[in-house]
C-alpha cells in the first residue's frame, strides 16, 4: 500500500479509534456497569465518577509509561548487562561503565558537553535578554523579534547545512565562498582556515549553530517577562536618577530572575540532547564528540548496547537535577 | 515612563543600530543558503553568494559552434555566432584564445587561431571566424573571456532536486515520506492528550497531583534512553521499523508536553462554566467534547505547531524507528545528512535540498507565530 494512503488510513483509524474508545467506554460505564437508575442509582453514579478519570487517562498513561517511563528502567538494566552472542543477556555489573570510563572518546565527549552546557545556555539567554530589552521600545521591534525567532522553525539538520556554507573553505588561490573565511581574508587573514577541523575551537563553531537557534526562544520568553514588570518600579528608579543601565541590571533583571532560570534550564536540557548538529557537521571527528552522538555511535555503529545504554544513563543523570527542580516547582505552584 | 530613559537621542540610535546589526547577523546565514539554491554549481563554486546580487566579473571558457555550421562567403569559410547562451547580456573586457594568455586581446581585436584561421570577438560576445580553408574537427574553437555578467538565477536546482529520476538526489519522495510521518504523529497525540489533560484539570481523583508531577518529570527525560528499549519492543511485537513504529514513538514522546500544555490551559478555564454544565446534567464526555475542546483551541493549536515542527525536523527518531536498509522510507532530514556525506561539495544540491525541507516549517512558523509564542510561554515550566 502507498505510504500516503497508509498515513491517511492511520489518521482515520487512529482518530476514530480514540473517539470510539472514549465514547464507548463512557457509554459502557454509564449504561451497563453502573447505570444511574434503579435502587443503587446514587451509589452507581459515585462509582462511575471514581472510574471515569482513569478511562480518560488510560491511553495517555499507557503511552507515557511505555515510551518514557519503562525505557528509563530498561536502559538502566541494559547498561548493567551485555549481549551474549546467540541471544540473551548476561549480568556484568558496572563493567560497561568501567569500559566507558577507560575510553578517551568518552572523556572527550564529557569535556565538550561541559563546554556546551556552560556556553550555549549562557550565550543564548544573554543574547535573548539583550534582544528582548533592545526591541522592547522600538516600533519595528516585532519584525526584528520575528526574524531572530525564525531559526526556531529550522531543523538542526537544515541549520547545519546553513552554517556549513558559512564555514566553507576554498583553496587559498580561489575566491572564498564561505562567509567566515571571506571575512577572515578581508580583515587581513592570510590562509583560509578549515574552521571545523581545528580541535578545541571547532566545538565553539558548532555551538554557534545552537545559540543561533535558541536565542529566539530565550528572547520570546524573556520579552514577555520584561513586559510583565510593574511600571512603578521602573518609574521610581527613573525619579531616583537611575541611568538606563542601572534600570536594566538593578531593577529589571532581578525581577525576572526566575524566568531567566527557567530559560536557562530549558536550554540546558536541549543542549544535553543535542545530536543532529554534531552528527551532520562533523560526526564527532576532530575532537568534537558529544555524549548524545557518542551514544548513537555505540548503539548503532559499534552495536554495543551495554556501553551505549551506560552513556544514555549518564545523560539521564545529568538531567536529573533539573527534573527534580522542575517537579518541585510545579508542585509548589499547584498548592 | 521608561520612554523617558530612552529619549536620549544618542542612546536611541545605538539601540536601533544594534538591533539592525543583530537582525542582519541572524538572517544572513539563511539568506546565503537561499540565494545559493538559485545559483548554478559553477557560480557557487567560483564566487561568494553575496557577490551574486551584483554584476560580477568572471573568467569563463566558452566555445564557438562546431565547424559543421560554417558557411562559404566569397571564397572564405565563416562561422558566426554569439559565445554566450541566448538571453545572457554580458560585457567582455578581455579575451584570448590560449589558456596561457586569457587576456591577450580586447573586444574588436582579431586573433590567429592555432588550428588555422582568425577570430574576431566584440564586447557583446559576437564572434566571426574566418578561414581560407575549411574548418575541421568536431568541436568549436575555445575562447577565454573576462566578462562582466549580470546577476543570474536559475530554478534548475529545484527542478533537479524535486523531480530527478535518480533516487539518490531526489527529495520528492523524502518530502512525501516526511509528510506521511508528520501528520498522524501530530493529530493522534493531541486527541489522546486532550482527554488526559481534561481529567487532570477538572476531575477529582486520588493521585492526581502525583500524576501531574510525573508528567512534569517526564517532560525532560531524554528520548535517547528510549531508543534501544523501544526498538527491541517494536521488533518483539512484530511492527519492526516502519511508519507505524515512528507514529507510535512520536505519540509517546510528544505526550508529556501535550498533556502539560493542555492541562495548564484547561485548568485556567472558568470554573463556573464547567460546574453549570454539570448541574444542567451534561455528562463529562459531553462537557469535554462540546465545551472544553472548542474553548481550548488556542492551546491545541500551540501544541499542534510544536509537534509538527518537531516531527518534521526530527532526525534521530526517524533514523531509529523508521528508516530501514532499503532506504525507501527515508525522510528529508536524513536525506540531507546523506547528501552532506556523498555530495559535500555540491552546494547547489545541498542548498536546494535543505531549503525544500526548511520551507514548510518556515511557512507554518510565519503563519502561526502567534500560537507558537503562546505555547512557548505556557510550556516553559514556571
Amino acid at each position: 500500500m502507498h505510504p500516503a494512503l497508509q498515513g491517511l488510513l492511520t489518521i482515520a483509524i487512529g482518530v476514530s479509534g480514540c473517539v470510539g474508545y472514549f465514547y464507548l467506554s463512557n457509554q459502557f460505564l454509564d449504561k451497563v456497569l453502573f447505570p444511574a437508575r434503579g435502587p443503587n442509582a446514587g451509589r452507581n453514579i459515585n462509582r462511575a465518577n471514581m472510574i471515569r478519570p482513569w478511562l480518560f487517562l488510560f491511553p495517555a498513561l499507557a503511552a507515557l509509561g511505555l515510551y518514557l517511563a519503562y525505557p528509563v528502567v530498561e536502559t538502566l538494566r541494559l547498561s548493567l548487562t551485555d549481549r551474549v552472542p546467540g541471544g540473551g543477556y548476561e549480568w556484568v555489573g558496572l563493567e560497561n561503565y568501567i569500559q566507558m570510563a577507560n575510553e578517551p572518546k568518552f572523556w572527550e565527549a564529557m569535556r565538550n558537553n561541559m563546554f556546551w552546557l556552560i556556553i550555549v545556555p549562557a550565550m543564548s539567554t544573554a543574547l535573548g535578554l539583550l534582544v528582548a530589552q533592545l526591541t522592547d521600545r522600538i516600533r519595528w521591534g516585532n519584525i526584528a523579534k520575528s526574524l531572530i525567532f525564525m531559526p526556531m522553525a529550522i531543523s538542526f539538520v537544515g541549520a547545519s547545512v546553513i552554517w556549513k556554507l558559512v564555514y566553507d573553505t576554498r583553496p587559498a588561490e580561489q575566491d572564498q565562498i564561505g562567509m567566515l573565511n571571506a571575512l577572515y581574508i578581508f580583515f587581513g587573514g592570510t590562509e583560509p582556515q578549515t574552521w571545523l577541523t581545528i580541535p578545541f575551537w571547532n566545538s565553539f563553531f558548532l555551538m554557534v549553530v545552537l545559540i543561533w537557534i535558541q536565542t529566539g526562544f530565550a528572547m520570546v520568553i524573556l520579552s514577555a517577562a520584561l513586559r510583565g514588570i510593574p511600571e512603578e518600579t521602573v518609574e521610581a528608579a527613573i525619579l531616583d536618577g537611575a541611568n538606563p543601565f542601572q534600570i536594566f541590571f538593578r531593577i529589571k533583571v532581578p525581577q525576572i530572575k526566575t524566568t531567566i532560570l527557567v530559560v536557562w534550564t530549558t536550554i540546558t536540557i536541549t543542549v544535553l540532547k543535542v545530536f543532529d548538529i554534531v552528527f551532520a557537521m562533523t560526526n564527532g571527528q576532530w575532537e568534537t564528540q558529544v555524549l548524545a552522538n557518542y551514544m548513537y555511535d555505540k548503539l548503532f555503529r559499534a552495536n554495543d548496547w551495554g556501553v551505549g545504554s551506560a552513556s544514555a544513563m549518564v545523560i539521564m543523570l545529568l538531567v536529573t537535577p533539573i527534573l527534580i527542580w522542575n517537579v518541585r516547582n510545579a508542585r509548589k505552584e499547584m498548592e | 515612563m521608561s520612554d523617558i530613559a530612552g529619549t536620549k537621542p544618542a542612546l536611541r540610535w545605538v539601540v536601533h543600530a544594534s538591533v539592525i546589526f543583530l537582525v542582519v547577523l541572524w538572517v544572513v546565514p539563511t539568506l546565503g543558503l537561499l540565494i545559493s539554491s538559485f545559483r548554478t554549481a559553477d557560480q557557487i563554486a567560483t564566487s561568494g553568494w553575496w557577490k551574486s546580487l551584483f554584476p560580477s566579473e568572471q573568467n569563463l571558457t566558452l566555445r564557438s559552434t562546431a565547424p559543421d555550421t560554417q558557411v562559404l562567403e566569397n571564397g572564405v569559410y565563416v562561422i558566426e555566432g554569439n559565445l554566450f547562451d541566448a538571453g545572457t547580456t554580458a560585457t567582455i573586457s578581455q579575451w584570448g584564445v590560449s589558456s596561457r594568455a586569457v587576456d591577450a586581446f580586447v573586444p574588436g581585436d582579431t586573433a590567429e587561431l592555432r588550428r588555422g584561421g582568425t577570430i574576431t570577438v566584440d564586447a557583446q560576445g559576437n564572434y566571426r571566424m574566418e578561414n581560407s580553408e575549411e574548418f575541421t574537427g568536431s568541436r568549436g574553437a575555445r575562447v577565454f573571456v573576462t566578462a562582466e555578467l549580470p546577476p543570474e538565477f536559475t530554478l534548475a536546482n529545484y527542478h533537479k532536486v524535486l523531480l530527478a529520476e535518480d533516487s539518490s538526489d531526489s527529495m520528492g519522495r523524502a518530502f512525501f515520506n516526511t509528510l506521511t510521518v508528520t501528520i498522524p504523529a501530530t493529530i493522534i497525540p493531541i486527541l489522546v492528550a486532550a482527554f488526559a489533560a481534561y481529567a487532570l484539570a477538572w476531575m477529582d481523583f486520588p493521585g492526581r497531583a502525583l500524576l501531574i508531577a510525573a508528567v512534569v518529570g517526564l517532560l525532560v527525560v531524554p528520548l535517547q534512553l528510549a531508543l534501544i528499549p523501544l526498538l527491541k519492543f517494536h521488533l518483539n511485537i512484530g511492527i519492526g521499523k516502519g511508519y507505524l513504529g515512528v507514529w507510535m514513538a512520536h505519540t509517546g514522546f510528544g505526550m508529556p508536553l501535550a498533556i502539560y500544555l493542555l492541562r495548564n490551559y484547561m485548568a485556567g478555564l472558568p470554573r463556573d462554566l464547567i460546574e453549570n454544565a454539570r448541574v444542567d446534567g451534561a455528562t463529562e464526555f459531553q462537557i469535554f467534547t462540546k465545551l472544553i475542546l472548542p474553548l481550548s483551541f488556542p492551546a491545541l493549536a500551540s501544541f499542534a505547531i510544536f509537534q509538527f515542527l518537531w516531527t518534521w525536523n526530527d532526525l534521530l527518531v526517524a533514523k531509529v524507528f523508521l528508516i530501514d536498509a532499503s532506504g525507501q522510507t527515508t525522510v528529508m532530514t536524513n536525506q540531507i545528512v546523506e547528501l552532506l556525506g556523498t555530495r559535500g561539495g555540491n552546494w547547489e544540491i545541498l542548498a536546494t535540498a535543505a531549503f525544500v525541507s526548511i520551507a514548510v516549517p518556515l511557512i507554518v512558523f510565519f503563519a502561526m507565530q502567534k500560537y507558537l509564542v503562546r505555547g512557548l510561554l505556557a510550556g516553559s515550566v514556571k
